[in-house]
């Protein structure tokens, strides 16, 4: 049945048009890897996460979820997969018509059978493992940038789902809440066994819970490196070296 | 070994241990995508007398329901003084427990939620609406002051703005003006001709749609369509910007926004309307030419005499200046509620919404006001 791969990307050419953001990357994430997508501001990682979740289709090569090929499943099929995912965008994209509590329950509601009574408590569990206790019945417009971060998050682990791609989880938070959410993904993953894709350049993140990661470059708009980031520190590419210095070596 | 059947289900057991000490074993798979007991059923059982609660575990597999359920267990002991032994859990039940409580609840307090009552909602209605009023009136006033600076030569006008906004507003506003002044005229042609029938004097039709398209419903036709199209564009436009600080990011570097961002818009409309006003007229009165002439038997020359004689200098005056305050109210009401809105995707739309119903609401009175200003001045 399913492979000991869950992720695999091959070949993947992203462009918007004539504009080649990033081409030919490769790599496989392993089940309950934490596996960091790295790079400088612009170097297209935000779409690789596009590709990865199913927003937008390749210019080249495919993504592979348990060796199914997901830009070229059946409509069903690349749904099921889908399902299977738990996004966190960037600014959380909390649906501001709906209450933190209504965000977060919405695919509860929606793919399980629970009671009202236990989703409702699913919900306060999950806003209370990111910090929010208590804010449930708040709207989006009324938190601070870094909170709908954080509900962004809890939204994306309603489901417990086996993969979690998390797209910068820490910029904008407070160190103390960066590391509690840090804390979070490796309880996660230890419990669940998650397999986690954050997308980031903060470097404690990269460095304090990264098993493995890509390094997309700006210049010359491929990946340059593939890696356990702390071996990357040490002895890898001099580009990524400098940018998990920065810059001082 | 639990057999397979044993593993995919949830199972609860309770046993009273001692007195007041109660085990609950949880064994199986207690996972999101079953059917979970609902904890409550569990409050009977504590009641008993029990003081202690230990817990024995067998689980073939957990996530977030069994620690949703378990949470409602704990908060339930605490209610009722029951000591809970979390010892008997998963490590990682444990562990994930502490984390949910490690950022102790907020007690916000200051904050007006809940819903209240039919007559506090009228009031609070009736309070913001007067807060409305001097709010109009202040960005009425700061558009004038712009209109000053610009005028005493301290704010340089941007022409690329005024004529990308110019473009916007006129041209591409030209296909839906015609369409529906052509309509327009060819209702008022048919309406005239059944009214003037009676007395046998058609042929005032032309008088009819000449006047009524130049002077007035050409002129509030144009008003409309624009509010529609361009008020509401505006209001999204400008409450975007709310959204992502730009407008906070004009004033903060000292700059206007109402100079940068209102007053091109203002200007452009000022211009473009009362443009839009005599080209609605004219295809109104083309619809009524077309009508007169083809049903009711009118002569084309006859027709075009007669429109001629009827048509005074001082109605195509009358419809330009409206036709120029209509697009001040529509620039006014849509620059007004896009700087007033909020700091959501939701303020925004609902910034559009009252763009339009303002703008209507204000052409309809300076409609009445003008009409009533040009009778006395006999115009």
């Amino acid at each position: 049945m399913a492979t000991a791969v869950p992720i695999e990307v091959r070949n993947l050419t992203m462009a918007y048009g004539e504009y080649v953001v990033q081409h030919d990357i490769s790599f496989t994430v392993n089940r309950g890897e934490i596996f960091i997508i790295m790079g400088g501001n612009g170097c297209g990682k935000s779409t690789l996460m596009r590709s990865l979740i199913g927003l937008q289709r390749p210019a080249k090569g495919t993504v592979l979820y348990d060796g199914q090929d997901f830009w070229h499943v059946e409509a069903a099929e690349h749904e099921r997969l889908k399902r299977r995912l738990g996004v966190m965008f960037q600014g959380g994209a909390m649906w501001s018509s709906l209450t933190l509590a209504e965000n977060v329950a919405l695919p509860l509601g929606e793919y399980t059978n629970l009671s009202p009574h236990l989703i409702n408590e699913i919900v306060s569990f999950k806003l209370a493992l990111v910090g929010l206790a208590g804010f449930e019945d708040f709207y989006p417009a009324e938190l601070s940038g870094g909170m709908r971060k954080r509900a962004g998050l809890a939204r994306a682990m309603a489901l417990d789902p086996e993969i979690l791609i998390i797209d910068e989880p820490s910029s904008g938070l407070d160190p103390l809440t960066a590391r509690h959410l840090d804390h979070l993904i490796l309880e996660l993953r230890q419990n669940f066994g998650t397999t986690i894709i954050i997308i980031t350049h903060e470097l404690a993140s990269i460095l304090g819970i990264g098993d493995n990661s890509i390094f997309l470059d700006v210049q010359t708009r491929t990946m340059i490196a593939t890696g356990n980031p702390k071996q990357a520190l040490r002895s890898g590419d001099p580009r990524v070296r400098h940018f998990l210095t920065r810059g001082e070596a | 070994m639990a057999s397979d059947r044993d593993t995919r289900q949830w199972r609860l057991a309770t046993h009273p241990l001692e007195t007041s000490n109660l085990e609950i074993t949880f064994s199986g798979r207690w996972c999101l995508d079953q059917r979970l007991p609902s904890p409550d059923d569990l409050a009977p059982v504590l009641k008993t007398g029990t003081s202690r609660l230990t817990f024995k575990t067998d689980l073939s597999s957990w996530d977030s329901a069994f620690l949703a359920y378990l949470s409602v267990l704990l908060k339930l002991c605490a209610a009722k003084g029951i000591e809970a032994d979390r010892d008997g859990l998963p490590e990682g039940v444990r562990h994930l427990l502490a984390m949910a409580a490690a950022v102790p609840e907020q007690k916000i307090t200051g904050r007006g939620g809940g819903r209240h009552n039919f007559l506090h909602r009228i009031g609070v209605a009736a309070v913001e609406f007067s807060h409305g009023a001097p709010a109009m009136l202040r960005f009425l006033g700061e558009i004038v002051f712009s209109f000053g600076r610009l005028l005493s030569g301290r704010v340089r006008l941007r022409w690329h703005d005024l004529w990308w906004e110019v473009e916007e507003v006129g041209p591409r506003a030209l296909l839906i003006v015609s369409v529906i002044s052509f309509l327009v005229g060819l209702i008022l042609a048919y309406l005239g001709a059944d009214q003037l029938r009676m007395v046998g004097a058609q042929i005032f039709i032309a008088d009819l749609v000449a006047i009524g398209m130049v002077r007035e419903i050409g002129a509030l036709m144009t008003g409309i369509i624009i509010a529609g199209r361009t008020g509401s564009a505006f209001a999204a436009k400008l409450g975007t910007m709310q959204v992502n600080e730009e407008i906070d990011a004009f004033r903060t570097l000292g700059i206007s926004p109402i100079d940068f961002l209102v007053l091109p818009r203002t200007i452009a409309l000022m211009l473009m309307v009362p443009l839009l006003t005599l080209y609605s007229g004219f295809v109104g009165m083309l619809a009524g030419l077309l009508i007169s002439t083809t049903i009711f038997d009118i002569g084309l020359f006859e027709y075009y005499n007669e429109t001629i004689s009827a048509l005074e200098l001082k109605h195509f005056a009358v419809g330009l200046v409206k036709g120029s305050v209509y697009g001040a109210m529509v620039a006014y009401s849509g620059c007004l509620r896009g700087m007033q809105c909020g700091r959501s995707a939701e303020a925004v739309g609902e910034a559009a919404t009252s763009a339009v119903v303002t703008s209507i609401l204000l052409i309809t009175i300076s409609a009445s006001i003008l009409t009533i200003i040009f009778y006395q001045l006999g115009i």
